[in-house]
């Protein structure tokens, strides 16, 4: 039965919910602001949250040096397609992992979990003459690949947990029906774990789209995605900081919405098996 | 009709080998996120009226990523970038390391004797040129003519250190919010070591003796240390440990530092009515000297650099020349004025009277004529560089130094302390690199 809740205390759960809602945000809100401000306002000492010379100069300066259709273009592809192709691999994966594990699989699951634990810069050289010398330097495959690969341990990890809460006997019955293993994975495991698999993705797609490492290092001009836009508009010494905050702006909104709408899913895939 | 079909036959034929005589060449450009970086690319449209068959495409990226992707790129040989721009730190390294392109054969218009002798100095190895200076710069003291006078004091235009340590103490006035000195203090070798560094240098203190062996137990570098921990501590201002270049220039925008020791570049900001209400208010003064025949002021140029694995080096000669020349100072200066010249890199542009005349320009050419990369010291060095030390490993070492002195500026450990971790880093450094057998 659930406990009966006074209305003060349900006013301070909300006001402090609200608190720490607000400064977690804060940053993001004064990155907007500042996009809006003049770049002496910007910078201004001490700091404004509001000024009187609101602009939207920043945003015509940016869109007018910069191509952001492409780089948006390939943020979608890589993150949609490095997302995609990580599921493909790791459904397989993960139902083996949970439904037919062997002796070493918990072994296996920490070794993989493990290698996001190494720095990127230890493979940075080595990884880079790899695509050097298969031609995929600077391309959307490439990078592709490589997203895939780097958030696979998570994709792995999540699909396993999801499908761990899900019954086995239910896949025996569609076995003892006939159904192949073809079959028992898309007809009768994806659909039941439908809502782990649409977490799973919403937090690729935001891991693979806000990746800055690889994506910088691996490109140039024609597969850069809008990590590459930022670092375009950042300098060391802090000059341009309204146009870096609009630039900023302009690449998280698209996640930043998607994010928005999706939070229910988002929500329930990360707390899911959390209690049982 | 046969007529009709020969007509458009021949001016298809036609079509097609123009295309082919025009054909383009693309030529990638890795450069920086500056104003006079910024501003090239706004001109792109006279260098391809004069070159219609080079397509240039811009990789601009933050300072540090710049340095990563391009060293990345160089050392493995991938050949992703045709034109770089790197600091006078990477040339002698890479280009004895064979990684950059001469540009000894420029065409004659360059006129590479009309480059400042100092800043060629710091990009020529072995007598090749191996970059083209974008713009340079070296560091001054700007400091606010209205406080000096009400304080009662001169700056000369050649001060020393005695001379800053007692005009700090009569301009600071910190129930006003003024500090006498805004110094770096931000840790990092482009940051609080770059000004440390030209300190040391006019202290008669180094890096390394002829033998690379680390002089942080030396006398000179515990006065260095003293005497800048005390100058901050007690005339500038609150938090100096965690400020660098930009924040000093905000504070000195404001008015709030009386005296500051930075970039030659930012003069065009502090001299600007828009940006500053002292503008009228900034004087500006040599880095000052201890007497010993060496100044604390740097030398830094942005220049562009052809890699050696580029495959269109000829259209990459062709974009730096444009770029470089003194041409496209005379194309800047007709389109935004000549205050927004990229400076240091030419005489002819201190020589041009309406450019001699600005507040800055005198005391700029000084400073840079002032600073000798390949003698920057007091006792004789086996490196080059002013503020740095052109080898590989220093940015790494000297990032690390830096943390330590950011933290006795902080309070967090004494002089002595910071100075004997220093020199036991840089022992254990150098000797791993093999420089101390």
């Amino acid at each position: 039965m659930a406990r009966a809740t006074s209305p003060r205390r349900k006013a301070l759960t909300t006001l402090a919910a609200w608190s720490v809602a607000l400064v977690i945000f804060f940053p993001v809100l004064w990155m907007i602001l500042t996009s809006f401000k003049t770049e002496p306002s910007a910078v201004a000492m001490p700091p404004q949250l509001f000024t009187a010379d609101w602009t939207l100069e920043n945003y015509a300066e940016v869109w007018q040096r910069s191509d952001y259709p492409r780089f948006f273009w390939n943020s979608v592809v890589l993150s949609l397609g490095s997302t995609l192709l990580g599921l493909a691999v790791a459904i397989p994966a993960a139902w083996a992992m949970a439904f037919v594990p062997g002796k070493k699989t918990k072994d296996l699951l920490m070794w993989m979990l493990s290698t996001k634990m190494m720095p990127a810069v230890a493979v940075m050289i080595p990884l880079y003459l790899v695509f050097l010398k298969l031609g995929l330097i600077d391309t959307r495959i490439g990078l592709v690949l490589a997203l895939m690969l780097m958030n696979l341990p998570i994709i792995v990890w999540m699909l396993y947990t999801y499908f761990k809460e899900i019954p086995a006997e239910i896949l025996e019955a569609a076995r003892m029906d006939g159904a192949g293993l073809f079959k028992e994975i898309v007809y009768v495991l994806t659909p039941m774990a439908l809502p782990g698999i649409a977490s799973t993705l919403l937090l690729n797609v935001i891991l693979a789209w806000n990746e800055a490492f690889w994506t910088i290092i691996l490109t140039t001009t024609k597969a850069a995605p809008l990590s590459a836009f930022i670092a375009s508009f950042s300098a060391p010494q802090g000059l341009f900081y309204a146009k870096l905050s609009a630039a900023s702006t302009m690449a998280i909104a698209p996640i930043l919405i998607l994010g928005w709408f999706s939070q229910k899913q988002l929500v329930r895939g990360l707390t899911f098996g959390a209690v049982k | 009709m046969k007529m009709t079909q020969r007509a458009l036959l021949g001016a298809t034929v036609s079509l097609a080998l123009a295309g082919a005589a025009m054909a383009e060449t693309t030529i990638t450009v890795a450069t920086v996120n500056n104003g006079d970086m910024v501003r090239m690319q706004g001109l792109m449209d006279d260098f391809y009226a004069k070159h219609p068959d080079i397509k240039v495409e811009w990789v601009t990226l933050e300072e540090n990523v710049l340095r990563q992707n391009v060293t990345t790129d160089i050392a493995t040989g991938g050949g992703q970038y045709d034109v770089i721009t790197i600091g006078t730190y990477e040339v002698p390294i890479w280009g004895k390391q064979g990684w950059l392109e001469s540009l000894n054969d420029l065409p004659a218009d360059y006129d590479v004797d009309d480059l400042l002798p100092a800043i060629r100095g710091g990009l020529t190895v072995d007598g090749n040129l191996y970059a083209s200076p974008f713009y340079g710069e070296s560091s001054f003291l700007n400091y606010r003519k209205d406080l000096a006078e009400k304080a009662g004091i001169t700056i000369s235009d050649a001060p020393t250190w005695d001379e800053i340590k007692a005009a700090a103490a009569a301009m600071t006035d910190t129930e006003a919010g003024v500090y006498g000195i805004c110094l770096r203090g931000k840790a990092g070798w482009g940051e609080n070591m770059a000004f440390l560094t030209t300190m040391a240098n006019s202290y008669g203190a180094r890096w390394f003796d002829e033998n690379w062996q680390p002089q942080f137990d030396q006398p000179e570098w515990k006065a260095v240390m003293t005497d800048y921990v005390e100058l901050l501590t007690k005339y500038g201002p609150p938090g100096a440990s965690n400020n660098g270049y930009n924040e000093n220039l905000t504070l000195s925008l404001q008015g709030k530092c009386a005296m500051r020791m930075d970039a030659t570049v930012s003069a065009g900001a502090l001299t600007d009515p828009a940006q500053s209400e002292f503008a009228d208010k900034v004087g500006f003064a040599l880095a000052p000297d201890a007497g010993l025949g060496k100044r604390a002021n740097w030398l830094w140029a942005w220049s562009l650099a052809v890699p050696s694995s580029s495959d269109a080096k000829d259209a990459a000669k062709t974009f730096i020349n444009w770029a470089t020349n003194k041409d496209y100072l005379a194309l800047v200066a007709s389109k935004e004025g000549w205050r927004n010249a990229p400076p240091g890199t030419r005489t002819s542009l201190y020589a041009n009277p309406e450019y001699a005349a600005l507040p800055f320009a005198k005391m700029t050419i000084d400073s840079i004529n002032a600073a000798d990369p390949t003698n920057p010291t007091v006792k004789p060095v086996p490196y080059v560089g002013v503020q740095f030390v052109a080898i590989p490993e220093f940015a790494g070492l000297a990032t690390s130094v830096g943390e330590l002195f950011s933290a006795a500026l902080a309070g967090q450990k004494s002089v002595d302390d910071a100075l004997a971790e220093a020199q036991a880093l840089a022992v254990s450094e150098m000797t791993a690199a093999g420089y101390i057998k």
